[in-house]
């Protein structure tokens, strides 16, 4: 077991994948000579060379739909979008294409990429640089989108994605390349579908994902120390499909459901996990699900106000005592 | 190119327009539904270009207008029929219909609906026989309008930064659905918007099979040979409208009289007459034989085919047993 940062555990997944396989490549803008924005393709232009490790111009979704093309003959493209803000300019691609070949085609071609891009607010990046955007993707049939919490779990799921056969959106964020975590030293890999119970507890399930697990885990250290409330902490790190069956083993445990999410809250996560809470255990509850999101606008400059517009572990540990009266 | 290569280019363009002709009478039947764009008056676009390059081997990708390119490409007009009749038989098992033609096997690598959408995907291809180390090249038909997207300057950047195994065959028919080109596009000549990106490129008439042939055998040559990529831009038009919800109103009736002098079946046809290969009556019989073939075999089998059952609805969407997916992988 070793500690490593967010980035290195990325690196990792590359290295050993690009080291196994002559068809594993990744591209991006800035991810070769430069190493990558956040370091996470460091030194693998060194190592494998220009044919496998691309810079390429700033034109998302023509290199996106360069990936997926070079991915119908067998290449395993990782492809890195500086930022989910620019994923947009890819989505034609990744939507209209990567989801839907398969489907369309009968079952003849596959589209095995993966697209790896950071979202979230960050440092005061203003308004096109702080998207969040992993409830447009969850919603695409044909996609699988994951959002890892850990350096641990980038590792593994990454390994996994660039093995699977369907497309992968991995989202990122900004401010976790540099947290540190323990990563197993030896190979292993992590399943694309389910959750993971980060924390058990009986009174109230607090739903995270990528950064709002943090927060979550910060909330139910606060809920257990000043309030005498047991939360547990389940880790959403695939949004698609989404863990029916773990959400509503908990909510089945614990009657209480709080979703985290950072972004806004129309048609997203915690909609989403509501919903399934609803269609799977709804008599289960001892209380109405509550979400935990960011406030309705675009994110502004100012670093007060960029705070005040999204969610923290105050809110989190908040919204748990209005469901409990308290 | 000999004679008995001719007579059997003006059967398979013979063949071509009578199985999109057999298409509409089906649409208009409404055995086939959706969208349904047609390809008369272009064959020679597709015939001559693949005539110079290796169908089955190299990879051809197209728009929506994709029957006729997989067709020559290898694949079984009865399972294109049969897709079009959204039957299980069909090529794609009646989930993806006119505009998504697909032929693995035969290396057709599919017709895609958004104007623009297969250019960074065959650059992608070839980007793949590159890593590869194969001799395929990646061929993209499009249409004009298709080079006012993005992803045309975004693609032909990307394939000449990394010199990849790519032809991009514009079939310029003059109109963007139902915009002339001269309404929509600063420079009405394709081939010269290409020079911003240094790659070589012509422009021919897209008529003449034997002029298409024979730009398209330079073109498949520079590219085959690791010269990186090429853009031929053919002179073409299209009989029908954009597709079968289009009036086709826009059109004036002496553009389309001219055009229509210059049908590619016709000129090869009297062509050969002329130099005594072919007789008209032997024309007729080729046509007769063809459009019996049409109904007793590729029509027949669209009627026949069952539909597809319910249970393939949700079995394309994201690959089953996928170790890698449920976990428990050591």
């Amino acid at each position: 077991m070793s500690e490593i940062m967010f980035w290195e555990a990325i690196r990792r997944a590359h290295d050993e994948e690009m080291a196994r396989d002559p068809l594993v490549i990744c591209m991006g803008e800035d991810i070769a000579i430069a190493g990558g924005t956040y370091k996470a393709t460091n030194g693998l232009y060194d190592k494998y060379g220009p044919e496998r490790v691309i810079d390429t111009p700033i034109s998302e979704n023509g290199y996106t739909g360069l990936g997926i093309g070079a991915s119908y003959l067998g290449i395993r493209p990782v492809i890195e979008i500086m930022s989910v803000n620019f994923s947009w300019l890819a989505m034609d691609q990744i939507f209209n294409t990567a989801a839907k070949v398969r489907y369309m085609s009968g079952g003849q071609l596959t589209a095995p990429i993966v697209v790896r891009s950071p979202g979230g607010t960050a440092h005061q990046l203003g308004a096109q640089h702080s998207a969040r955007m992993e409830k447009v993707f969850m919603g695409i049939a044909g996609l699988r989108v994951i959002t890892p919490s850990s350096p641990r779990q980038v590792y593994g799921l990454l390994k996994s994605a660039i093995r699977c056969n369907d497309p992968v959106f991995i989202n990122e964020h900004e401010l976790m390349y540099n947290m540190k975590g323990e990563v197993p030293d030896d190979e292993f890999f992590m399943p694309l579908e389910g959750s993971e119970l980060t924390r058990a507890g009986k009174d109230v399930t607090l739903f995270g994902y990528n950064i709002s697990v943090h927060w979550c885990l910060q909330a139910a250290d606060i809920l257990a120390r000043q309030h005498d409330i047991d939360a547990e902490v389940v880790d959403l790190y695939a949004l698609s499909p989404l863990d029916r069956v773990g959400i509503a083993a908990s909510v089945s445990k614990t009657h209480r459901a709080v979703i985290v999410e950072e972004a806004e809250p129309a048609v997203g996560v915690g909609a989403e996990v509501m919903a399934v809470i609803n269609e799977e255990c709804f008599f289960e509850l001892d209380a109405p699900p509550v979400r935990v999101s960011a406030l309705n606008v675009p994110i502004p400059y100012n670093h007060t106000l960029e705070k005040a517009a999204i969610p923290n572990a105050q809110d989190v540990v908040k919204s748990v005592l209005k469901m409990f009266g308290k | 190119m000999d004679a008995e290569v001719k007579k059997r280019l003006l059967g398979e363009m013979l063949f071509a327009r009578r199985f999109e002709e057999r298409c509409y009478e089906a649409y208009v039947e409404r055995k086939i539904g959706g969208f349904l764009h047609l390809y008369p008056g272009e064959e020679a676009c597709a015939y001559g270009v693949l005539e110079a390059a290796r169908p089955g081997y190299d990879y051809v990708m197209t728009s929506y207008r994709d029957h006729i390119h997989a067709i020559r490409c290898g694949v079984d007009p009865k399972v294109i029929m049969a897709e079009l009749y959204s039957k299980v038989t069909g090529c794609c098992k009646g989930l993806g219909g006119s505009m998504h033609i697909f032929g693995v096997e035969h290396r057709f690598m599919g017709g895609y609906a958004l104007v623009g959408g297969p250019f960074p995907l065959a650059a992608g291809i070839a980007k793949g026989i590159k890593m590869k180390g194969g001799d395929e090249i990646s061929i993209c038909f499009l249409g004009d309008a298709a080079n006012n997207q993005g992803t045309f300057h975004e693609s032909l950047n990307m394939a000449k930064v990394w010199e990849l195994p790519v032809l991009y065959v514009c079939e310029n028919n003059l109109y963007g659905i139902g915009t002339r080109i001269d309404r929509s596009t600063a420079v009405v000549d394709q081939y010269k918007r290409v020079s911003g990106y240094n790659i070589p490129s012509e422009q021919v008439d897209g008529q003449d099979i034997e002029l298409v042939y024979k730009a398209a055998k330079k073109a498949v040559e520079h590219v085959r040979s690791g010269k990186g990529p090429y853009f031929l831009e053919l002179m073409t038009y299209r009989y029908r409208g954009h597709s079968m919800s289009d009036s086709n109103a826009y059109r004036p009736k002496d553009e389309e009289r001219m055009w229509s002098k210059r049908d590619p079946i016709i000129m090869l046809r009297d062509r050969l007459i002329e130099v005594g290969e072919i007789t008209l009556d032997d024309y007729k019989q080729m046509d007769g034989d063809i459009l019996e073939k049409i109904e007793s075999e590729v029509i027949k089998f669209a009627e026949e085919s069952p539909q597809p059952p319910l249970e393939i609805l949700e079995k394309y969407t994201l690959g089953e047993d996928d170790p890698w997916v449920k976990g428990g992988v050591a």
